[in-house]
C-alpha cells in the first residue's frame, strides 16, 4: 500500500478532446492536496479548468494520468461512491424540479439515508435560508439557487469539494451573498477543496495554492503570492 | 399478370391528382421549406412503387398458406428498425435495441390478439394491421428516441448534476425518459380520444366501403387503434429500459452531448 500524506493526488492527468483527436483539453497536471487545503485554480476560458474539475468527479475519463484519493486509485473506487466523496458544485445551480428539501434531500436518499427535517432547517439557516424548505425551486433567484445547490453537495458529506465558479453565473449582490455562505461553511467542516475561479481576489483569499492552467498545461503552481501578480 | 382494368385506371388517375396536389401545397410553400419541395417527388415516387409493390404481393400472398405472413411481418420489423434507427444517431448501437423493442413490443401485442382471434388469422387482415400496428409503432419510436435525445442534451446539467450527487445513470435520465415516454404517446391517445368526433380512420372507412355493418366497422376501429396503442406504448418501455447504457459508459459518464 502507498503511503502518502496528501487526501487527494493527480499525476500526469491528460485528457484529449473526444471529437478532435490529438487536441488536449488537459495535459499532464500533476498536484497534491493534503486535507482542509484549498487550492484556487485560474486561467482563461478554455484552459481546461473545468476538464480538471471533471476527471476529479469522474464524470469524464482521463487519457492518461492518474489520481488517488487517500492514496487510493479512484478507479478502483466505484462511481458512486467517489461521487458522494469528492462533491462538485457547478456553475450554474441545475436544481431538481420540486422543493428545497426534496433537493437537500437528493444525495443521501442514493444511499437509502434521509435527512431529517432538523437537519435541513439547521442547513438552511447556516445560509441565510430559514424557512425555505417548501419553496418550489423554480422560484428562487440565482444566489438562492445556487445556495441550495452548494447545501445539496454538502448534505452528501463530501471529503473534497470541487467549485465550478459557482458565483460565475450571478449578479454581484448574488454573488457576494453566495461568497459569504461558502466560506463559513468550508471552514466549519475543515473541507479540502479545489476552486476554479476567475478572480485572481478571490484567489488569494480563499487558497492555500493556486494552480494556473494555460492551454491545457500548467502555467504555475505555489502559493498565492507566488502565482499571482500583485 | 395484372390487368389494367377500369378500376386500376381510375385509381391511377387518383394517384396523380393526389400527389399533384401535394407538390403544389408545397410549390406554395416553397419559401417555408424549399428542401421539402426537393424531397417530396421522391419520397411520393418512393411511396407508390413501394405501396403498389405491396398490393401485387398481398394479391399474390391472398391465395397462399397462412405462415407466409411471418415473413412478410419479420421484413417490415427490420424495414422500420431501420428507419428508427436514423433517428437514433446519437446513442451507441441502436439497431439491436430498437429491433428488440419493436419485436418485443409490437411482437407480442400482435401475437396476443392473433392467437385471442382478435385479428382473425388471415392474410387478408393479419398483414394489413399488423403493418399499422408496425408502421405506428415505428412512428413512436422515433418520436421516443427523438424526444428523448432532446431532452438528455437541454438537460445536461441537470442529468450530470444527479450523477455528482452519486446517483445512478438510470436515476439522473429517470425524468428525461419520463418526459418522452409521454410526449411520444400524446398522439396515440389523441387518436383515440378524437375517435368518430374528428376522424373516421381508413380501416373503417374502407370496410364500410366494401360493404361491412358500419357497427362492426366501428368497434373493430377501435380494436385496431387501442391495439395500435398497447403495441407502441409496450416498445416504448422496453427501449427506455435499455436506452440507459447506450447513454452513459461503463463508469456512468454521460456520453450523448450537444
Amino acid at each position: 500500500m502507498q503511503l502518502s500524506l496528501s487526501l487527494l493526488e493527480c499525476a500526469g492527468l491528460s485528457r484529449e478532446a473526444p471529437s478532435r483527436p490529438g487536441f488536449y483539453l488537459l495535459q499532464d497536471v500533476s498536484f497534491q492536496l493534503k486535507r482542509a487545503e484549498v487550492i484556487a485554480v485560474v486561467g482563461p476560458s478554455g484552459a481546461g479548468k473545468s476538464t480538471l474539475l471533471r476527471l476529479l468527479n469522474r464524470l469524464d475519463e482521463p487519457t492518461s494520468g492518474i489520481i488517488r484519493l487517500e492514496g487510493q486509485d479512484t478507479r478502483q473506487i466505484a462511481p458512486r461512491n467517489l461521487r458522494r466523496r469528492i462533491g462538485m458544485i457547478m456553475q450554474r445551480a441545475y436544481l431538481f424540479p420540486g422543493n428545497v428539501a426534496d433537493n437537500l434531500a437528493f444525495g443521501p436518499a442514493q444511499r437509502g439515508q434521509t435527512l431529517s427535517a432538523d437537519q435541513i432547517r439547521s442547513m438552511l439557516t447556516s445560509v441565510g435560508l430559514e424557512g425555505y424548505e417548501s419553496r418550489d425551486t423554480l422560484t428562487l433567484s440565482g444566489g438562492e439557487a445556487q445556495r441550495v445547490a452548494i447545501l445539496r453537495a454538502l448534505a452528501n458529506d463530501p471529503e473534497v469539494l470541487l467549485l465550478d465558479e459557482p458565483t460565475s453565473a450571478l449578479d454581484a449582490a448574488a454573488r457576494e451573498s453566495v461568497e459569504n455562505a461558502i466560506r463559513p461553511l468550508i471552514d466549519a467542516r475543515h473541507l479540502t477543496c479545489v476552486w476554479v475561479t476567475h478572480s485572481e481576489d478571490q484567489a488569494r483569499a480563499v487558497a492555500d495554492h493556486v494552480l494556473s492552467l494555460e492551454a491545457g498545461r500548467v502555467r504555475a503552481w505555489g502559493s498565492p503570492a507566488e502565482v499571482l501578480r500583485v | 399478370m395484372f390487368k389494367l382494368t377500369h378500376e386500376l385506371q381510375h385509381g391511377l388517375i387518383d394517384c396523380a391528382i393526389a400527389g399533384v396536389t401535394a407538390l403544389v401545397v408545397l410549390l406554395l410553400a416553397r419559401r417555408r421549406a424549399p428542401e421539402l419541395l426537393r424531397e417530396l417527388p421522391i419520397a411520393e415516387l418512393r411511396g407508390i412503387i413501394q405501396i403498389v409493390a405491396v398490393g401485387a404481393i398481398l394479391a399474390f400472398l391472398l391465395h397462399g398458406p397462412h405462415w407466409v405472413a411471418i415473413p412478410v411481418l419479420a421484413g417490415m420489423v427490420l424495414a422500420a428498425a431501420n428507419i428508427v434507427r436514423n433517428r437514433a444517431k446519437q446513442i451507441q448501437q441502436p439497431f439491436p435495441m430498437i429491433l428488440y423493442a419493436i419485436l418485443g413490443g409490437a411482437g407480442s401485442v400482435l401475437l396476443l390478439m392473433a392467437v385471442t382471434r382478435v385479428i382473425p388469422l388471415t392474410i387478408a387482415i393479419i398483414i394489413p394491421v399488423g403493418s399499422m400496428v408496425i408502421a405506428n409503432t415505428m412512428n413512436t419510436l422515433s418520436l421516443f428516441l427523438d424526444r428523448l435525445r432532446g431532452e438528455v442534451v437541454s438537460h445536461t446539467g441537470e442529468i450530470e448534476s444527479a450523477l455528482a450527487l452519486g446517483a445512478s445513470a438510470d436515476t439522473a435520465l429517470l425524468p428525461g425518459l419520463n418526459a418522452a415516454y409521454r410526449a411520444c404517446l400524446i398522439p396515440s391517445i389523441d387518436n383515440i380520444r378524437s375517435l368518430g368526433i374528428v376522424w373516421i380512420p381508413g380501416i373503417m372507412a374502407g370496410m364500410v366501403l366494401s360493404g361491412a355493418s358500419p357497427l362492426f366497422a366501428a368497434l373493430y376501429q377501435f380494436v385496431v387503434l387501442t391495439t395500435i396503442f398497447s403495441a407502441s406504448a409496450f416498445t416504448c418501455l422496453i427501449a427506455s429500459f435499455m436506452v440507459t447504457r447506450r447513454l452513459f459508459s461503463q463508469n456512468e459518464q454521460l456520453l450523448l452531448r450537444s
